[in-house]
C-alpha cells in the first residue's frame, strides 16, 4: 500500500508538470482555434480525471483535488511576487498579506450573501473599490501637475480620498442594498437572488473585488514605503503582513466585522469554487503576467532591476514602475485569496501568519527569480509533494511524523541554494510564457567580417 | 561669455545654457559657479584632472544630483530639480563613466527599454495584445534593430549585455543613449579602457552619430587625443571651476591647464 501510494504520488506530481508544460505549449501555438481547443482540452483533462474512477477510486481524488486548487492560488500569489521580487527587484514579504486581504474579504460578500442573505457587503465593496480606484486615477492625473511634491503629501490626498470613497461606498452600498434585497424573498418563497446562478455571479465579482481591493490597499501602502531601498522595503512589507494578520485575530472586537469571528477563524464561507473557476482565474494571471512581462513596460519593470540608475537615465519613472508592479502583484494575490477562501470554506489568521507568508517566497525562489514557469512549477511540484506525498508518507510512521516535513524541505532548500542558486528552472520559459523571437533584420549593408569594426557605417536604414 | 578666449562664434541656437551651477556634498564644493553655454550641433570637450568635479557636472545636468545653487536651461526651459527620467525625456541622453548596461537583458532590450517612455502604447494595449501594441511594438523592434545595425551589433542581439566584451558595451551604451531620441548626448569618458585601435574607432563614430542624429554632444574625457581630435571647443575643470575654455589649440598652451595636469614648476 504505502509502495503504491508511493509510486501513485510521483506519477501525480510528473503528471501535472506534464498537464503543466502541455497547457502552455498549446498556448503559444499560432492558430486561436488550437489555442482555445487546446485550453478546454487543458481543462477537460483535470475534470475527468476527478470523475473517472479506476476501481473504486477516482483518478483524482477529493484530497488531490484540495491540493491542486492550493496549488493554483498558491501559483498565483506566487507569480505575483515574482513579478515584485524576481522581476523588479523589490524584495517583499507583504504577498501573504494581500492574499488574506482578498481572502477575508471576498469571503465577507458571499458569506453575507448566502447566509444573511443581504447584497449590502456586496454592493458596499463594489461601490468601494470602483470608487477608490477612480479616485486614485483622478488624483495621479492632478497630482503629475506638481513637479516635487512630497511623496507624503500626496499619500495623505490620496489616504483622504480613498477614506472618503469608502465613507460613499458604505452609504450608497446601503442604500442599493435596500433596495435589492427584497428580492430574496422569504425562506418559504425564494426570490430571484437567492438561485445558485446568483450566488455564481456573485462569487466572481466578489474574487475580482477581492483582488482589485487588495490592489488599492497595496498602492497606498506602496506609494510612501517604495521609496525606501529594496531591504527596508522587504521590513516594512513584513510590518505590514504583521498589521494585517493583527486585524484579523481582532476582527470581531476592534473592526465592525462580528462575521470573521477573530481569533477562532470565519467559519460558513459558502465553498463555491470549483475546477472551472480555479482553471479561469489561473489563466487570466498567467496570461496578464505573461502580457505585461513581454511588452515595453515589462522591459522597463526588468530594467529597474538591473539598475536604477540606468534606468531613470533611459527616461524611465523609477517609482511609478515599482507602484505599478507592487499594485499588479497584490491583485493577483487578492485573486488568489478570493478563491483559496470560498474552496476551503473556513478561513483561519493562522492561516495568515507572517511564517506561512514565507512560503511564496520559497517557491518563487525554488522555481526560479525571474522566471515565471519557475514559479508556476514550483507551486504545483511544492504542494503535491511537500502536502501530498511526504505528508501522507510521513503520516505512516506516526501522527507527528509529518511535523518532520518542515525539517526535510527546509533541508532540501538550502541544497538547491548550494547546488542550483538561480533556482530549479533558472530563466527557463516554457512555451507560451517564451519571449517571442526576434527576427534578426537582413543588415543593409551585410559585411559580416566587420563587426569588429565601428566604422562609420554608411548604409541608411 | 562661453566663447571667450576667442573661439569661433557658433552660429546655432543656445541648447544648453548653465549659470552658475554650484554643488556641495557637506562642506564640500564639489562644483562652484560653473557655467557652460552650448549651441546646436556643438561638440564641446569638458576635461580637467581626476576629482575635478567633471562627473558632478553631468550628474547635475541629467538630475541625478539636484543643484545647491545656480540654474539649467535646455531649450529655454529650467530644468534644474526635475527627476532625472523628466530631463531624459526632454531630450538629453547620457553614458556612465563606469558602463551601466542591464547586464541580464539582452541587447536589444537594453535598446528597447529606452523606447519605453514614447512607446506608444498603453499598458491595457500590452496585457490585451490588441493591433495596437502589435502594430507598435514591431515597429519600435525595428527601429531598435536599426540602430544596432548602425552599431554593428545586430549579430549579439540576443546576447545578455553581460556577456559581451567592452568594446562593444560601450557601444550598445551608445546606442541606448541614442534610441532615447535625445537633442543633447552627454558621454562619459567613452574612451576609458580602450585601445588605441578602439580609441580610432569610437572617434570615427561619434563623428557619424553627431551627423547621423543631428546631436549635439558633450563629452567628458581623459585621453587627450580623443578630445583634442574632435572637439570644437574645450572647458577644462579643476577643484570644481572652470579653469580655461577655448579651441583645442588654445588650451593645449595654456599654462593653468598645463599646472593642472603637470604641477606647478618650482621657481
Amino acid at each position: 500500500m504505502e509502495l503504491g501510494f508511493l509510486l501513485g504520488s510521483i506519477i501525480k506530481i510528473v503528471a501535472v508538470l506534464g498537464w503543466l508544460y502541455g497547457l502552455l505549449q498549446v498556448m503559444a501555438h499560432a492558430s486561436r482555434w488550437v489555442k482555445i481547443a487546446g485550453m478546454i482540452a487543458a481543462f477537460g483533462i483535470i475534470q475527468a480525471a476527478f470523475s473517472l474512477k479506476i476501481g473504486d477510486q477516482s483518478i483524482l481524488n477529493d484530497f488531490d483535488a484540495g491540493l491542486l486548487f492550493q496549488a493554483c492560488t498558491m501559483a498565483m500569489v506566487a507569480l505575483g511576487l515574482n513579478l515584485i521580487y524576481g522581476f523588479n527587484g523589490q524584495f517583499s514579504l507583504g504577498q501573504w498579506g494581500f492574499y488574506g486581504l482578498g481572502a477575508y474579504a471576498a469571503a465577507y460578500v458571499t458569506y453575507k450573501w448566502a447566509n444573511d442573505r443581504t447584497s449590502s457587503a456586496l454592493f458596499v465593496l463594489l461601490i468601494g473599490v470602483i470608487l477608490a480606484g477612480a479616485t486614485i486615477l483622478m488624483l495621479r492625473r492632478f497630482l503629475s501637475r506638481y513637479y516635487n511634491l512630497p511623496v507624503l503629501s500626496a499619500f495623505t490626498l490620496y489616504l483622504l480620498g480613498c477614506v472618503a470613497a469608502a465613507a460613499v461606498a458604505v452609504v450608497a452600498g446601503n442604500a442599493v442594498a435596500s433596495v435589492i434585497d427584497p428580492l430574496f424573498g422569504s425562506r418559504e418563497a425564494p426570490g430571484l437572488l437567492s438561485g445558485d446562478l446568483a450566488l455564481q455571479i456573485v462569487f466572481v465579482l466578489a474574487v475580482l473585488c477581492a483582488g482589485v481591493f487588495a490592489a488599492e490597499v497595496s498602492f497606498l501602502f506602496g506609494l510612501p514605503v517604495l521609496s525606501l531601498g529594496s531591504d527596508y522595503f522587504g521590513i516594512a512589507t513584513l510590518g505590514f503582513s504583521i498589521v494585517i494578520n493583527t486585524l484579523m485575530v481582532n476582527s470581531d472586537t476592534i473592526l465592525p466585522f462580528p462575521e470573521m469571528k477573530g481569533g477562532r477563524g470565519m467559519i460558513g464561507i459558502p465553498k463555491l469554487t470549483t475546477w472551472f473557476w480555479v482553471f479561469i482565474f489561473l489563466l487570466l494571471v498567467i496570461v496578464v503576467m505573461r502580457n505585461l512581462i513581454h511588452s515595453s513596460t515589462g522591459r522597463a519593470i526588468m530594467s529597474v532591476r538591473e539598475d536604477e540608475t540606468a534606468s531613470k537615465a533611459m527616461g524611465i519613472d523609477v517609482a511609478s514602475n515599482k507602484l505599478l508592479t507592487f499594485v499588479i502583484g497584490s491583485l493577483f494575490a487578492g485573486l488568489g485569496g478570493g478563491i483559496y477562501a470560498h474552496y476551503i470554506g473556513f478561513l483561519s489568521p493562522g492561516t495568515f501568519s507572517f511564517l506561512a507568508g514565507f512560503n511564496p517566497l520559497i517557491v518563487v525562489v525554488f522555481g526560479g527569480l525571474g522566471s515565471m514557469t519557475g514559479t508556476l512549477a514550483a507551486s504545483f511540484g511544492w504542494m503535491f509533494f511537500l502536502e501530498g506525498l511526504l505528508r501522507v508518507l510521513l503520516g505512516q510512521l506516526g501522527t507527528e511524523a509529518p511535523t518532520w516535513r518542515f525539517v526535510l524541505y527546509p533541508i532540501a532548500l538550502l541544497l538547491l541554494m548550494l547546488l542550483r542558486p538561480q533556482g530549479l528552472l533558472g530563466k527557463t520559459e516554457w512555451g507560451f510564457l517564451r519571449a517571442p523571437a526576434v527576427k534578426p533584420r537582413a543588415p543593409a549593408s551585410p559585411p559580416p567580417d566587420a563587426r569588429a569594426t565601428p566604422a562609420p557605417a554608411p548604409a541608411a536604414k | 561669455m562661453a566663447n571667450s578666449n576667442g573661439s569661433a562664434p557658433p552660429n546655432g541656437a543656445a541648447i544648453l545654457d548653465i549659470q552658475g551651477l554650484t554643488r556641495f556634498f557637506g562642506g564640500l564644493r564639489a562644483v562652484n559657479d560653473f557655467s557652460l553655454t552650448i549651441h546646436q550641433g556643438e561638440l564641446i570637450g569638458l576635461i580637467g584632472p581626476n576629482g575635478a568635479g567633471k562627473t558632478t557636472v553631468f550628474n547635475l545636468i541629467t538630475g541625478l544630483y539636484t543643484p545647491s545653487s545656480g540654474d539649467i536651461r535646455f531649450l529655454g526651459q529650467s530644468i534644474a530639480g526635475l527627476e532625472p527620467f523628466e530631463i531624459t525625456q526632454r531630450g538629453i541622453a547620457r553614458t556612465f563613466q563606469n558602463i551601466r548596461l542591464f547586464p541580464n537583458l539582452t541587447v536589444l532590450d537594453n535598446v528597447r527599454i529606452a523606447y519605453h517612455f514614447h512607446a506608444g502604447y498603453t499598458l491595457f494595449d500590452a496585457i490585451l495584445r490588441n493591433r495596437s501594441f502589435d502594430r507598435q511594438e514591431k515597429e519600435l523592434t525595428e527601429r531598435a534593430q536599426d540602430f544596432l545595425a548602425i552599431f554593428k551589433l545586430e549579430r549579439v542581439q540576443d546576447e545578455l549585455a553581460v556577456n559581451l566584451p567592452y568594446g562593444e558595451q560601450r557601444r550598445v551604451e551608445i546606442a541606448r543613449a541614442l534610441a532615447s531620441n535625445p537633442r543633447l548626448l552627454l558621454l562619459d569618458e567613452p574612451a576609458a579602457g580602450m585601445n588605441p585601435n578602439e580609441i580610432l574607432n569610437l572617434m570615427e563614430l561619434i563623428g557619424f552619430i553627431r551627423e547621423r542624429f543631428d546631436l549635439t554632444i558633450l563629452l567628458i574625457e581623459h585621453q587627450m587625443r580623443v578630445v583634442m581630435g574632435i572637439c570644437e571647443r574645450i572647458t577644462v575643470m579643476d577643484f570644481g571651476e572652470v579653469i580655461a575654455r577655448g579651441t583645442p589649440s588654445e588650451i593645449q598652451n595654456n599654462e593653468r591647464v598645463i599646472e593642472a595636469y603637470l604641477g606647478r614648476g618650482a621657481n
